[in-house]
């Protein structure tokens, strides 16, 4: 039975929470503060990894949170507490609560056109997860990441206009915004005629009750999740309450599939990744661990080489071909490149499944390194919760397998029902690419278990 | 749904049912004693799969090439730690088919969360029936909602 829409702010709780400005600051500055020492750790804490908080916290625990829950069931709800864009937006605005009197003098340029894709993000989690053997492993590496994200954000917010950064830039922001498509989780206007007829357009430029979108939407024009950042600034500004938070059917947003080249490949970099990181940091190979830890060896190059030519050469053109035979099977004249756009939609709730297979197994197997890091973040030999001394050990790994087939073949059922859709919508079979996801799905079952 | 696509997606379950939890013939194999060298070096085991008979006596006998090394078995939970040059002893009966992950237990580098190895106790079976599961779900999308667009088709 289909799961019908309904509003949450229709609920006073819920709408006062999010409108106020108090809970969300009181949650960022847990989060700034989180972030703050988890970067401090890294640079002033062990240079072992598995003991210092900042490994521990934003690769076990940020992960676990952020690909389990946060995105299968928030959508882009991490965005709206992600502490990396704050201290540039304070600067970008003059102020931290409400809009002050007169603008900060800053440079407010607008994004260049040819940019407003997400390339550049595609771009940048290619370039992590190039390195991510080094990042999620080594504690200096990471807090220069994580010190260079939030300065290249304080950065753009100088020189350019409202969240640059997280629109263009953050290379965990693209796949949220992918994957957010399927979350079960809204912001939508309620009267689309309302928003028509709104003269000022205070949600997209601001009022005195609020800023303009920061993430540069007009949610009088939102139809998918990808890009509006949860942030609530419109639910304060709209004049007329015509701003609601929904829940809804799982992936609703993939009922119109993508015409867009860069999502398509966003979905691609993501399904190859999740394919080479179950290979390389949940297989027994050696060889392809160290080769993806040896950055600017011979190996690495290999290993670099294999990892591009892979999730931008072969996949994309194994479904191509896919695509280029269910247009043949159904004799349509759409052009090819609108059809494997539109099928690519299809790989967002297949690619979101790969992610939380491999991420139940690196969790599961990782979680005890949280206690005791909490108890001696810095690996200083503290004892804050007389948790230090935990013995590692996985957890519920009897679970582990049967929770990955499920997780794995409800993605491909998932999978199998969009690239109906999208072939409803475009007319050709989705026969070949239902194949393309079962052959990926079995090719992944063969790594994990 | 129609009364007909409820009735063919009770049958799948069914099939999903049988799929999981049906006993499989597996040829049995008298249980042997059965005893691997196991090389531990930054960030890998060698060999890094090892293949034995559900019942054997399983003994591993694990050598740390450079620094302090750990197996902890997946499942068994057992486990040993082998100190540099040094070669530790680790027996127990494989009495628990499947596929299991072994683990090193000591820190000892960078890669050592994803220091891994795998025991294969007969066949995996575990994996066939994902293999058979997988199979009966794109059945299952393809007869339940037939998808070449009739209007094309035709």
């Amino acid at each position: 039975m289909r799961l019908m829409r309904s509003e949450l702010t229709r609920f006073p709780l819920v709408k006062t929470l999010l409108k106020n400005r108090w809970p969300q600051l009181l949650v960022w500055f847990v989060m700034l503060a989180g972030f703050l020492f988890a970067i401090l750790s890294g640079f002033f804490g062990t240079p072992v990894g598995n003991r210092n908080f900042g490994i521990v916290f934003v690769w076990i625990a940020w992960w676990a949170v952020l690909i389990l829950v946060a995105v299968p069931f928030f959508g882009r709800g991490w965005c709206a507490v992600c502490p990396i864009p704050l201290p540039g937006e304070w600067l970008q605005r003059g102020a931290i609560m409400d809009p002050p009197g007169k603008k900060p003098r800053w440079f407010n340029l607008r994004w260049p056109n040819r940019l407003r894709n997400i390339w550049l993000q595609n771009l940048t989690f290619t370039l992590v997860a190039l390195f991510s053997s080094v990042i999620l492993t080594t504690p200096k590496v990471t807090a220069i990441v994580l010190s260079a994200m939030l300065f290249l954000a304080i950065g753009m917010s100088i020189v350019f206009e409202r969240r640059t950064f997280c629109r263009y830039l953050c290379p965990v922001g693209g796949f949220i915004g992918l994957y957010a498509q399927a979350a079960p989780m809204e912001l939508r206007v309620k009267d689309k005629q309302t928003c028509l007829a709104c003269k000022d357009k205070p949600c997209y430029n601001g009022s005195p009750a609020g800023y303009g979108c920061p993430w540069d939407v007009f949610p009088g024009g939102l139809m998918k999740n990808t890009y509006c950042g949860l942030c609530m600034e419109c639910l304060r500004t709209c004049p007329y309450d015509n701003i609601a938070i929904n829940t809804r059917p799982f992936s609703a947003d993939l009922a119109k599939p993508s015409t867009r080249m860069d999502e398509a490949f966003k979905a691609f970099i993501m399904l190859g990744a999740a394919m080479i990181y179950a290979g390389v940091f949940l297989g027994p190979w050696g060889g392809l661990k160290l080769a993806a830890y040896s950055v600017g060896s011979l190996a690495w190059f290999g290993y670099t080489a294999a990892f591009l030519a892979f999730t931008f050469g072969l996949l994309p053109a194994l479904f191509l071909g896919a695509v280029w035979i269910g247009k043949a099977l159904t004799k349509t004249t759409l052009a090819l490149k609108k059809a494997f756009t539109a099928f690519a939609t299809a790989l967002v709730p297949l690619g979101l499944m790969f992610w939380v297979a491999f991420s139940l197994s690196f969790v599961l197997t990782n979680a005890a390194y949280i206690l005791s890091s909490l108890s001696d973040p810095f690996g200083w030999g503290w004892n804050l919760f007389g948790t230090a001394a935990i013995t590692w050990q996985p957890y519920l790994t009897p679970l582990l397998l049967p929770l990955q087939t499920l997780v794995l073949v409800g993605g491909l059922l998932w999978t199998g029902r969009t690239a109906q859709k999208a072939g409803l919508e475009v007319k050709i079979s989705p026969v070949p690419v239902i194949v393309f996801s079962t052959v990926t799905t079995i090719a992944m079952l063969g790594l994990l278990l | 749904m129609s009364k007909k696509q409820w009735f063919f997606g009770f049958l799948v379950v069914l099939a999903g049912a049988v799929i999981v939890f049906a006993p499989l013939l597996v040829r049995a194999v008298p249980p042997t004693r059965r005893t691997f060298r196991v090389e531990a070096s930054q960030f890998a085991y060698l060999p890094a799969v090892l293949q034995v008979n559900p019942g054997d006596l399983v003994t591993i006998e694990l050598v740390s090439m450079d620094v302090v090394h750990g197996l902890y078995l997946d499942g068994y939970g057992v486990s040993v730690t082998a100190d540099p040059g040094q070669t530790a002893h680790l027996t127990f009966t494989a009495d628990r088919s499947g596929s299991f992950r072994f683990r090193c237990n000591v820190t000892c580098g960078a890669l050592h969360p994803f220091m891994i190895g795998k025991l294969q106790v007969g066949p995996n079976l575990w994996l066939w029936r994902a293999i058979a599961l997988t199979a009966l779900a794109m059945l299952a999308i393809l007869i339940l909602h037939p998808s070449l667009p009739k209007a094309q088709a035709s």
